[in-house]
């Protein structure tokens, strides 16, 4: 079983969903982004979800943008990424990772190469923002090869026909983006979210998870009760933008502060 | 718009899925937006296969447009070149002052068919922007322009026309300020108010089925073309040149020639500082396949994936990828790609203006400088057209400063 069907399993055992925080590598720094990355288990992280910084996240909102961008400064690259992921391992052999991204740097790497570096560096699934199943073919040899799921994110406007499409294409968890925006920008409501669960599990076994537009505890605990899961991605950006100097460097507060971020999250998640 | 169905024809693509030759093009968007350019697709597929909608384009082309646009014979160029005998397509006379309403009366009148209220669009040098705000004025719809912060600042006049025509113009701040942010910000904004808006692309980029709708829309350059060189010259001209940023232009002049293997079809990039220099927006020429803003194509990127920033002296140009027809073309070897610097390109308008009493945008003086520079090589039975995409009066203040002049 991969250690993302096992997390998923483990929780449902224990009736919870999962807290699932987002952190952008090299973001300010790598020294500060790998030990956010150590940090997040022991502060309630079940599976931690790994932003690789491109020039144009096309998808993003201003605050994961603005992320991206410290990354890219400090010197994220695709290698740079895999080494953050590959220390982690060392000291932790069951949090899922999931990386997400845009095509091109991935491209640029090497399908092939890509999915065997990260598959070795400890990785458990990707997430292709600007990825469509149409267009995954070359991609899905590879993550099969090494053992990586592709997660696919759906949306209020994806219809059902469609849906089947999309889940065929989709292992690990699906990605429920729970408002037609950008990230981190709007909310829905629990009555919406409801119904769009029910539609998810009738045509799918595969756990769901609810992100973009999560951004408070009691957001995150009423999501992750509603679906399998809750990504937590611009709110912890934020947080830990409000602690960087003048020029966007790490202080001592950064790492401190955003885990406490993933603490409250976590605690209301796990609150009966 | 293209009657080029024929299965061994150039002008047969792209396939259902978008895709041109070996992967170029496709739809590379996130899940939220799919369902979006399915919709889309449909629609324009309904509206190609109706008489009436032709019927409705032809007529805003003819009253409203101003077309066709004349094929002008640049006596005083042609002799002061002494080689080949230099036509002009008129596209600087359409209303607006560019080719760019060709393709916006298009979508427009797709956009009402499809029942949308509000319009979205990005735009470089304000051509498109002014373009889109101006039949949305025609129209009464809500219109919102994204525009890079470097833009802004530098094409102030079209932001003025833009409010003027009651446009939201919103500068976008991230990047470098260009049209490739700008285009970030308006995919954004369409995936956030997808029930009542349509995006209205500017350039046969995107994911599909812009590139090849937006070609549908501007083809009727290339089919009066031939049409206007049959009646100066009785045949095909020789060699097309047109310039490069998204392709548009180009691509709306050399489509109805594809087929024609005589015609030599070239495309001039804004090669900036120089191809070498590190600052230039020659995509094909110094780029290479890559996915960004939906679609397969060359883009100017670094060895990790990341997109460079384009440069150009012309907004309308000063873009790190280009439409992915225009890459299939080079990959087959059917157009030829080369680049014309920031000085070629002024040199070029100063020519032009003082030759011909036309004031060419800065994104047609760099087809012009490429015309200047092959031209007299050419015996003077040889027939060139050179698009003249835009009229230049949006850039006299660039030209300005670059000539030491304080306005």
């Amino acid at each position: 079983m991969s250690r993302i069907a096992a997390r998923f399993a483990a929780l449902k055992k224990v009736g919870r969903g999962a807290l699932i925080p987002y952190l952008e590598a090299c973001d300010p720094d790598f020294d500060t982004a790998l030990a956010l990355l150590r940090g997040m288990p022991e502060a309630g992280a079940d599976l931690i979800e790994i932003g690789m910084p491109f020039s144009d996240p096309s998808a993003d909102g201003p605050i994961i943008q603005r992320a991206a961008q410290r990354g890219l400064k400090a010197g994220a690259t695709l290698p740079r990424v895999l080494e953050m992921v590959s220390a982690f391992r060392q000291n932790d052999a069951d949090t899922p990772l999931i990386l997400m991204g845009y095509l091109n740097p991935i491209e640029s790497y090497g399908l092939e190469r890509f999915c065997a570096d990260a598959s070795k560096a400890g990785i458990d699934g990707l997430i292709i923002v600007d990825l469509p199943p149409e267009e995954a073919a070359p991609l899905e040899g590879p993550t099969r090869e090494h053992g990586l799921d592709i997660i696919r994110l759906v949306a209020p406007t994806t219809d059902d026909e469609r849906l089947r499409l999309v889940l065929n294409h989709a292992s690990g968890f699906v990605y429920y983006v729970s408002i037609t925006g950008i990230t981190g920008t709007r909310s829905a409501s629990d009555d919406d979210l409801t119904a769009a669960l029910t539609r998810l599990r009738a045509a799918t076994d595969l756990p769901v998870a609810i992100g973009f537009g999560i951004r408070t505890p009691e957001q995150a605990a009423s999501a992750s009760r509603i679906a399998d899961g809750a990504v937590v991605a611009s709110a912890l950006l934020a947080t830990l933008a409000d602690t960087l100097d003048a020029n966007d460097q790490a202080t001592t507060q950064t790492v401190p502060t955003v885990l406490q971020g993933v603490r409250a999250l976590s605690q209301a998640v796990r609150r009966k | 718009m293209t009657d080029g169905t024929r299965s061994n024809s150039l002008r047969s693509g792209p396939s259902p899925s978008g895709h041109f030759g070996d992967g170029l093009g496709g739809r590379f968007v996130a899940e939220t937006l799919m369902p979006l350019l399915l919709e889309l697709n449909a629609a324009y597929e309904t509206a190609k296969a109706d008489p009436e909608f032709r019927k409705e384009f032809e007529f805003y082309l003819r009253d409203y447009v101003g077309r066709p646009s004349p094929l002008w014979f640049a006596r005083r160029l042609t002799e002061q070149l002494g080689g080949a005998k230099i036509y002009m397509k008129r596209e600087e006379l359409n209303h607006t002052g560019s080719h760019k309403l060709n393709n916006v009366m298009g979508q427009i009148l797709l956009a009402r068919r499809m029942g949308r209220s509000r319009i979205v669009a990005e735009t470089g040098a304000g051509q498109h922007g002014v373009a889109t705000a101006t039949v949305c004025a025609l129209f009464g719809m809500k219109c919102v322009i994204y525009m890079g912060a470097t833009d802004v600042e530098r094409q102030k006049p079209n932001v003025f026309r833009m409010k003027l025509l009651g446009a939201e113009v919103i500068p976008v701040t991230s990047g470098a300020g260009t049209l490739k942010d700008a285009m970030n910000e308006a995919m954004r904004d369409w995936v956030a108010n997808v029930a009542d808006t349509y995006f209205l692309v500017g350039t046969v980029a995107g994911p599909h089925p812009y590139p090849a709708m937006v070609r549908d829309f501007q083809t009727v350059i290339g089919e009066e073309t031939k049409t206007q060189m049959q009646d100066a010259e009785g045949r095909l001209p020789d060699v097309v040149i047109a310039a490069i940023g998204g392709g548009s232009n180009a691509m709306g002049i050399f489509h109805p020639f594809l087929d024609d293997a005589s015609v030599r079809l070239i495309g001039v990039e804004a090669a900036g500082h120089g191809l070498d220099s590190g600052k230039t927006a020659a995509s094909i020429s110094r780029g290479r396949r890559g996915v960004l803003h939906g679609n397969r194509t060359y883009l100017l990127q670094d060895e990790n994936g990341q997109i460079d920033e384009a440069h150009s002296i012309s907004a309308g140009l000063d873009y790190p990828g280009v439409g992915p027809e225009h890459s299939w073309l080079h990959e087959i070897g059917r157009a030829e790609y080369v680049g014309v610097t920031d000085d070629e390109a002024l040199d070029a308008f100063q020519t032009c203006t003082r030759t011909e009493g036309i004031i060419p945008a800065l994104e047609s003086a760099h087809a012009i400088a490429h015309a200047i520079k092959v031209a007299p090589s050419m015996s003077p039975d040889t027939l060139v057209v050179v698009n003249i995409s835009g009229r230049g009066d949006k850039d006299i203040f660039t030209v300005a400063e670059h000539l030491g002049v304080s306005l």
